[in-house]
């Protein structure tokens, strides 16, 4: 009989390899999905992973668009993956997301036409409250009735969409959009618009927030007693509790961060690539970050790697739609593949495989 | 004379450094009922296991009507004939009582006639069940009786009862007897383990009592007392404590009728517990498990809050404040379990040492760690305490019981606390740590902090202890000098009523 048996210590050295590990499995299994596709798999896996850098003539596009769509998931990431390390599973990100994106840019509509520096940050911070305040409705349900904050965020998801249909054909529909659901353009006007920093890698002002966030996360987590009685709950509720640590503080704490930074990345969104409101802006973040967080392997510095590779498997999968006619429900599923194998990988790392005869 | 329904010859079930059943022999007659005594540890749950099928002994065999018995697993237990209700159940709350019992069951009958015969058999023996509610609306009697209907329906010759009664209120015990008895009556025999003396003095025919594994005497219940039950069960070779120097200080920790609701409905609740622990004293709490020993500790350590009055500390009102004020007021506590309560399994020591030194010991400035600080701590502790690890970067689950045992206590104690509360403190920890464990209580006492040790060691309480209480059913008895104690007294406290210990 096959059984599951865990191992003593599991090596550090391959908590570290899965994730790569993990990515390999993905290549080889896309590879035959693509092949049952009538696809050449080495074509496709050759353009999703190396062509966004060398490709001629998609390759300067595609380097660019690499830290727009990396910035959101590393920032979003950062922020889940706190909760994750608790135990409070913040599923919701992409409702948060929304919530401070409509936050932030209503602040920002509200003062059109104001001029000066202080308005993108005051929309920042609005955007970041928005997120948390967001969050905070599946924190306090969880405090005081025990809800089950997965299922909560989740729903919220929805709500906040719908939420931002009626904003954009409502209160913040712009003026002088011929009816069109969507707001005013924020690019349009210097005061509101993202700065960007490096335009040949896609490097905008919310990028660098975000790599900042990454490293106060990191020296929160590793060396401030917030960090420690965060990774405690996650390890062992009762000692936890022993340690004097309050649950339901970890547990607003946990939801708010991770609110407020998905509510910043909605905004830097809005405010940068995107433009400005409209139904169609969240392109899922709030949801591939949670494979983000996991394939970083809930640090800092991995989901920095894990963001940048997601983003290259967005981008690498349009051009693979693009060039080969793949479609992107496909690419989907090698995204998904991903988590798949990291977390099935996982389970070798913690556990062996043993053969063992009936016990008589 | 009645039939010999099973018979035990010399079962032994060695596990690594325990001799958890060492050659126990003793027989069940049919339609009798037969208790099982003896404290926790004492070998009672192996050998039952075995019976069921769930544990292989390692010697001896068993005789079913004179045949060879030896149940490689449950079910072939109950094909024989033997059932067993556990003392924790195995129901599923969302599923209603016939679904439960099919569960259970290898070739179900059609539900119409399940649920027919569960209404008849639950009714003919007094527990009358309702085949279609849930699980989750029940009572804990109620899906007792879910778990005891269902061994019924497959005719058992021998039921096995594992601490029934702690679970169920005074009426609902009432019932169970009279179920049980009527079993009886129809040739039914019943193992029926059980630390609850006068149950088992009403209810038994006979009772084989076991002690460290083996089987220490044997006795007619009827015939017997409490007191004199509960010495066969205690032993009494065990030293009687030297009287030691022992002059107390002032008050440090000053309990009045605390009383806690325990949240685990397995567990007790804390029933006005009173005490006064002063400087140099060592209290030792005796008790079977489950009396409210961890709903104790967590009432000192400050994990379960209660009123600002119920603890004093110094004179200082900490009932309601939390485990941080409490250490840094100078209450510390070691609670029962290592892993996953006192310590975080796969954190570092050196982690698991900041754990609950953080505030004492200084090991934060402005809520940053001070890495150098927290390691040297994590360092004395191993030292101190000669903790046998390869590192202070291990993880605490990488550590033997009694190494991480050293290193619990040994936090606490180097933190120099006014008031430590030790739960269990050598509980699977081999004779010469628990040695030095018990040395440096004495000694911290000694330096003149008080402690409180909460244990179900008996000789460890009488070795260490100045005074001595015994807590049961969530009621402490009134502490007394450990010092000419006898086993008459400690069997009177232990299995006596609380009449007679009130009186005493």
């Amino acid at each position: 009989m096959l059984r599951l048996e865990p191992r003593q210590q599991a090596s550090s050295t391959m908590r570290w390899l899965t994730p790569i590990l993990a990515v390999a499995i993905t290549m080889v299994m896309g590879g035959f999905l693509f092949a049952a596709m009538g696809q050449d798999p080495f074509q496709a896996i050759k353009i999703i992973f190396l062509d966004p850098f060398i490709h001629e003539t998609f390759g300067p596009y595609s380097r660019s668009q690499l830290l727009i769509k990396a910035g959101p998931l590393i920032l979003i990431a950062t922020g889940l993956s706190i909760g994750f390390r608790a135990g409070v599973w913040n599923i919701g990100a992409e409702g948060q997301f929304v919530m401070g994106a409509i936050a932030g840019g209503a602040v920002g509509l509200a003062l059109y036409p104001a001029d000066g520096i202080w308005v993108l940050p005051l929309m920042t911070i609005a955007g970041a409250l928005g997120g948390m305040a967001w969050a905070m409705i599946p924190a306090l349900l969880k405090i005081k009735f025990n809800a089950n904050e997965i299922l909560v965020s989740l729903m919220l998801v929805y709500v906040a969409y719908n939420f931002l249909a009626a904003m954009v054909t409502g209160p913040l529909k712009s003026p002088d959009g011929y009816g069109f659901p969507e707001s005013r353009s924020f690019t349009s006007v210097d005061a509101t618009h993202l700065p960007m920093i490096y335009e040949p890698l896609g490097m905008h002002a919310g990028v660098l927030v975000a790599l900042a966030l990454v490293i106060a996360a990191y020296v929160m987590m590793e060396r401030h007693l917030l960090g420690f009685q965060i990774r405690l709950t996650g390890e062992s509720p009762r000692a936890a509790k022993f340690a004097g640590v309050n649950p339901a503080v970890i547990v607003a704490v946990c939801l708010g961060i991770s609110g407020a930074l998905a509510g910043m990345a909605g905004l830097f969104e809005v405010t940068g690539p995107a433009g400005k409101l409209t139904t169609n802006f969240p392109v899922g973040y709030g949801f591939t970050a949670i494979i983000v967080a996991f394939l970083g392997r809930l640090n800092p510095i991995g989901i920095v790697l894990a963001g940048l590779l997601m983003a290259l498997t967005y981008i690498g999968g349009e051009l693979a739609q693009l060039s080969l006619g793949i479609p992107a429900a496909a690419i989907n599923v090698f995204q998904g593949m991903m988590l798949f194998f990291l977390l099935a990988v996982d389970v070798f790392v913690n556990y062996r495989l043993v053969w063992k005869k009936e016990v008589k | 004379m009645r039939k010999t329904l099973l018979e035990i010859r010399g079962l032994s079930k060695f596990y690594p450094g325990v001799k958890a059943n060492d050659n126990v022999s003793f027989t069940i007659q049919e339609g009798k009922i037969h208790a099982l005594l003896g404290e926790n540890g004492a070998g009672k749950s192996t050998l039952v296991k075995m019976i069921y099928g769930l544990v292989h002994p390692d010697e001896g065999d068993m005789l079913l009507h004179g045949e060879h018995y030896m149940p490689h697993k449950p079910s072939e237990a109950r094909n024989l004939g033997v059932g067993m209700v556990f003392q924790h159940f195995s129901l599923f709350e969302a599923l209603n009582v016939a679904e439960n019992i099919i569960l259970g069951m290898e070739d179900a009958p059609p539900r119409a006639e399940l649920n027919e015969k569960i209404i008849e058999v639950s009714n003919q023996y007094g527990l009358p069940l309702d085949p279609n509610r849930l699980i989750g609306d029940l009572s804990v009697g109620e899906r007792q009786r879910v778990e005891i209907v269902r061994c019924l329906l497959q005719n058992p010759q021998l039921l096995i009862m594992d601490e029934p009664t702690s679970v169920l209120t005074p009426q609902e015990v009432e019932i169970l007897f009279k179920t049980l008895r009527k079993l009886s009556s129809e040739g039914v025999a019943i193992l029926y383990i059980s630390h609850k003396l006068d149950e088992i003095k009403v209810l038994c025919d006979h009772a084989t009592v076991l002690r460290m594994g083996k089987v220490v005497d044997t006795c007619i219940p009827a015939e017997e007392t409490a007191r004199s039950m509960a010495e066969m069960m205690i032993g009494g070779e065990f030293a009687m404590p030297t009287v030691r120097e022992f002059t107390p200080g002032k008050t440090l920790l000053h309990l009045e009728n605390l009383t806690l609701e325990s949240l685990d409905p397995f567990g007790t609740s804390l029933a006005n517990v009173s005490l006064e622990l002063r400087s140099g004293e060592v209290m030792g709490v005796a008790g079977v498990a489950g009396n409210g020993q961890d709903e104790l500790l967590l009432a000192l350590s400050g994990e379960r809050p209660t009123d600002a009055g119920m603890v004093k500390l110094s004179g200082v009102e900490i009932g309601d404040m939390g485990p941080t004020t409490r250490r840094a007021l100078g209450l510390l506590a070691a609670p029962e379990e290592r892993l996953g309560h006192a310590a975080a399994p796969d954190m570092s020591l050196k982690e698991n040492a900041y754990l609950s030194a953080r505030v004492r010991q200084g090991l934060t400035k402005s809520g940053f760690t001070l890495f150098g600080k927290r390691d040297d701590f994590a360092r004395e502790i191993v030292e101190q305490f000669d903790v046998r690890t390869p590192s202070i970067d291990n993880a605490a689950r990488s550590l033997s019981g009694g190494n991480l045992q050293k290193f619990v206590i040994g936090r606490e104690v180097l933190q120099k606390p006014t008031v430590l509360v030790v739960n269990q403190p050598t509980w699977g920890v081999d004779a010469a740590a628990a040695a030095d464990i018990r040395e440096a209580l004495r000694e911290l006492a000694a330096e003149g902090a008080a402690v409180l040790v909460i244990s179900q060691d008996l000789d460890e309480l009488m070795e260490m202890s100045d005074t001595f209480a015994v807590l049961a059913e969530g009621r402490l008895s009134k502490p007394r000098p450990a010092a000419g104690m006898t086993v008459e007294q400690i069997g009177l406290m232990m299995g006596g009523n609380l009449e007679e210990r009130a009186n005493a």
